[in-house]
């Protein structure tokens, strides 16, 4: 009898017309050192990275910035607009990263709140406008709700961002049902950004359907950054197979694996 | 030999030639103009036109980069 060997072959992640092999993205913030950055990154096998814009410190202009350390032939750069509050912020911010001269492509942060850096989500949505209008590749940094993430797509997002939980937290993945709701009713892109704390978070934040992660803390945090960005590589390989896969229907009552028939007399 | 004028960069005041470009700032900071975005009085400065945009006393200059972030 013939076998089938089954093979689920993945298609590539498609992002504003660029197409990408790895699901996982991570940021560049808050390594120990470069060096440490730079194999945790290798290792996590991310394409994309993300960067922020800020003042060049004119007393230490001798350092080597931090593209020094990436190469933006083999890595993606993508800018944030992290730190502002205001959507006239955001756009400041947008516009200096794009005359960097690497990509249009902004991950798009507008803050609300302090202490738990939940977005501002009409300040997200207004910033949006006006940089899609610029030619900007929107991905919006935004909270697990349905009818923001709808909103960000009709306003001409790339990608939208919900969160798994606030930034820096690494509580997880908070609310599985929301995010599941906004990849089911949007067409764009849907990378969850925030809160992924270990590899188990990365897995089931994969496993619910979504087009990537994105992460910085759980890495940069790890005791070990690089042998956890190993851990995620293969937990967003993992969580993204066995959606693809199907899994198998829950149920609480137990059902044997084995043959209830043919026992012993 | 221009008089000297004050500009903020940065944030910080500093002396410059009277007739410096944005340019000479750079290069009197050490900066690769390759790697620096400028910004003048909340206005992006676009590289090619670094060389012949004049510095005017009182102006606001903010130089950036990129560095790690999430």
């Amino acid at each position: 009898m013939a076998t089938t060997v089954e093979k689920l072959v993945d298609s590539a992640l498609s992002l504003g017309g660029r197409e990408f092999r790895s699901r996982l993205m991570v940021g560049t913030g808050k390594y120990r050192d470069n060096s440490t950055m730079v194999e945790a990154i290798a290792a996590s096998g991310a394409e994309i990275v993300t960067v922020a814009v800020r003042r060049i410190d004119l007393d230490r202009t001798k350092e080597e910035g931090i593209l020094h350390h990436l190469d933006p032939k083999r890595f993606f750069l993508l800018a944030n607009t992290a730190g502002c509050y205001s959507a006239e912020d955001a756009i400041r911010y947008a516009r200096l990263a794009r005359e960097a001269g690497f990509n249009e492509f902004i991950k798009l942060e507008v803050i609300g709140d302090e202490e738990t850096l939940l977005p501002d989500v009409a300040g997200l949505l207004e910033a949006t406008r006006t940089l899609v209008a610029e030619g900007f590749k929107v991905m919006a940094y935004t909270n697990d709700d349905l009818v923001t993430a709808i909103k960000l797509e009709q306003a001409g997002c790339s990608a939208v961002m919900p969160l798994a939980s606030p930034i820096g937290s690494g509580l997880g993945l908070i609310n599985p049902y929301n995010i599941r709701l906004i990849k089911r009713r949007l067409s764009v892109p849907v990378v969850v950004d925030a809160g992924v704390g270990t590899a188990s978070d990365a897995c089931i934040t994969m496993e619910q359907g979504v087009d990537g992660i994105l992460m910085n803390t759980a890495l940069a945090a790890a005791e070990h950054p690089v042998a956890m960005g190993r851990a995620m590589k293969r937990a967003v390989e993992a969580g993204r197979l066995a959606y693809l896969a199907g899994r198998m229907p829950q149920r609480e009552i137990a059902l044997p694996s084995s043959p209830t028939t043919g026992m012993l007399g | 030999m221009n008089e000297a004028m004050t500009v903020t960069v940065n944030g910080e005041e500093r002396q410059v030639d009277g007739s410096s470009t944005v340019l000479d700032l750079l290069h009197s900071l050490a900066l690769d103009p390759r790697t620096v975005v400028v910004e003048v009085n909340r206005e992006i400065v676009r590289r090619p036109t670094l060389g012949n945009t004049p510095l005017r006393e009182g102006d606001q200059i903010e130089l950036v980069h990129f560095v790690g972030g999430g």
